[in-house]
């Protein structure tokens, strides 16, 4: 179903493969939910699953950080089988922004302190500052997060998730529970983040428009199923 | 009334019995007028209980003439099955039984043990297996509410659960929170009993004991005893319980297995 693993390597914007997915799958009590998925991320590259709601979209991101257990294959982070790499320290290599940034109660420092201060790390006032200023929230430091608007709590939960400074960064449709103005504003700022700082990314979205505007590669997921993998061009407009 | 129209004390009681029940019965059929159907639910379990305790006063009857190593027998069937009862509520969670079974007997269990040696509970069999029940039945409740109340947050605050634990929290820290309020609150009828003894209500072995003849001032400060122990024992089960639920909550690999739609 898999149209071309070969385009993979020949399309990605840099030869370094960061992670590695071999028949991912999982099902649950009898139902598929992702089924033989094989692909590439390379670093710096900003791959978009896109599909129809129900397609295992999200099922396959949360496979990516092993928020849920695949039931077949596995995922390579660097060559190594994530099963050998601790969950906790896996996780921070491998942030998630979700749909919802499900903020901690407290202020704004507070919750970019949070992933830091998990492996015993202070964050400092500056990195603080400094961070908030990359997405847009210079002065919210103090802030308490009950008091934020959507945008400004997403772009809280970006911060909060580049804090642990991940190697790689899973978007989970960050803008779809967002108004237009939000919508846009998130999008430039990821556009903004990822090529300043090169993250690899993989973002699940059901916008193609938003897949074209922010990615460079495209996967096209179908009932738990890939159907379709590669650049822009060739996959949506196919 | 019913004293006059029954001479023989187990017809009186057994006609009793029916009056209490048929007064359930009529809010059964209250609720039912309003359309709200407890019919079945609320017969069975009155049969139920009925058998049960009867079953037990039979027992006891027995249990009279025996050992009193019988009645540590005893209150080690009533903590299986207050284990049993109270992890019904926890339904989704891996092991709940489990934890139930043995927060309550290291809790009830544990109080009870150390207040029969120091002779706060008469070792006779007719005091420390109704005493010990009270603290059991007791303990189960409010191991039933920390349970219930885990998973109920667990549930409602997943994304947030799931969203630390992308953040590299330890299961225990991504869920503290809501174990803590699940102590917390389970606790709220233990210390709202204490508080309002014999201001909102006269418990029913200070009575029974006022019935029975005994003092009052004796009755009253025992009853008091009594609800300390109780306090104690289910304080200890649902600190227990909530301790080692939490990693019930986790696979090995530290995925939430608790989750709304699952």
């Amino acid at each position: 179903m898999l149209k071309s693993n070969k385009s993979v390597n020949t399309l990605a914007t840099s030869d370094s493969v960061l992670l590695r997915t071999e028949n991912l799958g999982r099902s649950v009590n009898g139902k598929i939910l992702v089924e033989g998925a094989t692909f590439e991320v390379h670093s710096a590259e900003v791959l978009a699953i896109v599909g129809p709601s129900g397609s295992g979209k999200t099922s396959l991101l949360r496979l990516l950080n092993r928020l849920d257990e695949p039931t077949s294959g596995t995922v390579y982070l660097e060559g190594v089988d994530y099963r050998q790499i601790e969950p906790r320290t896996l996780r921070r290599e491998i942030g998630l922004v979700t749909q919802r940034p499900f903020l901690f109660p407290g202020t704004v420092a507070q919750n970019l302190k949070y992933g830091p201060a998990q492996r015993g790390d202070t964050f400092s006032a500056d990195a603080i500052s400094q961070l908030l200023g990359k997405v847009g929230l210079g002065d919210y430091s103090s802030r308490n997060v009950a008091n934020l608007s959507g945008g400004e709590g997403q772009r809280v939960s970006v911060a909060r998730t580049l804090a642990n400074s991940p190697r790689i960064l899973l978007l989970d449709e960050p803008t779809s529970a967002l108004d237009e103005a939000s919508k846009i504003e998130i999008e430039a700022l990821l556009r903004n983040i990822v090529s300043n700082l090169r993250l690899t990314c993989v973002l699940v979205t059901h916008d193609k428009a938003q897949a074209a505007r922010l990615a460079s590669r495209v996967m096209v997921l179908e009932n738990g199923h890939i159907i379709r993998i590669g650049s822009m061009e060739e996959v949506l407009h196919a | 009334m019913l004293k006059h129209l029954f001479h023989d004390p187990l017809h009186l009681v057994f006609a009793q019995a029916v009056v209490a029940a048929l007064a359930a019965v009529l809010v059964v059929l209250l609720a039912r007028k309003r359309r709200i159907h407890l019919e079945s639910e609320v017969l069975i379990a009155m049969l139920r209980g009925l058998l049960q305790i009867v079953a037990v006063g039979s027992i006891l009857v027995l249990l009279l003439k025996s050992s009193r190593w019988n009645s540590a027998w005893l209150l080690m069937v009533m903590i299986v099955a207050a284990g049993a009862t109270s992890a019904r509520r926890a339904r989704g969670i891996p092991g709940a039984f489990t934890v139930s079974t043995w927060a309550i007997a290291a809790g009830a269990g544990s109080v009870i043990a150390v207040m029969t040696w120091l002779g706060v509970i008469d070792s006779a069999i007719t005091s420390l297996v109704p005493v010990g029940s009270m603290l059991i039945a007791n303990a189960m409740n409010t191991n039933g509410l920390a349970l219930n109340r885990i998973r109920a947050d667990v549930l409602a605050h997943a994304g947030e659960i799931e969203t630390a634990l992308a953040l590299g929290a330890e299961p225990g820290t991504s869920v503290s929170p809501y174990v803590q309020a699940a102590f917390e609150s389970s606790l709220i009828p233990a210390i709202d009993s204490v508080r309002s003894l014999g201001i909102v209500w006269i418990p029913g072995l200070m009575a029974g004991m006022l019935l029975s003849g005994a003092r009052p001032l004796y009755a009253a400060i025992y009853q008091f005893v009594v609800l300390a122990m109780i306090l104690a024992s289910s304080g200890l089960t649902s600190l227990i319980s909530t301790l080692f639920i939490r990693a019930r909550l986790f696979t090995s690999a530290d995925q939430l297995i608790v989750q709304p739609g699952r």
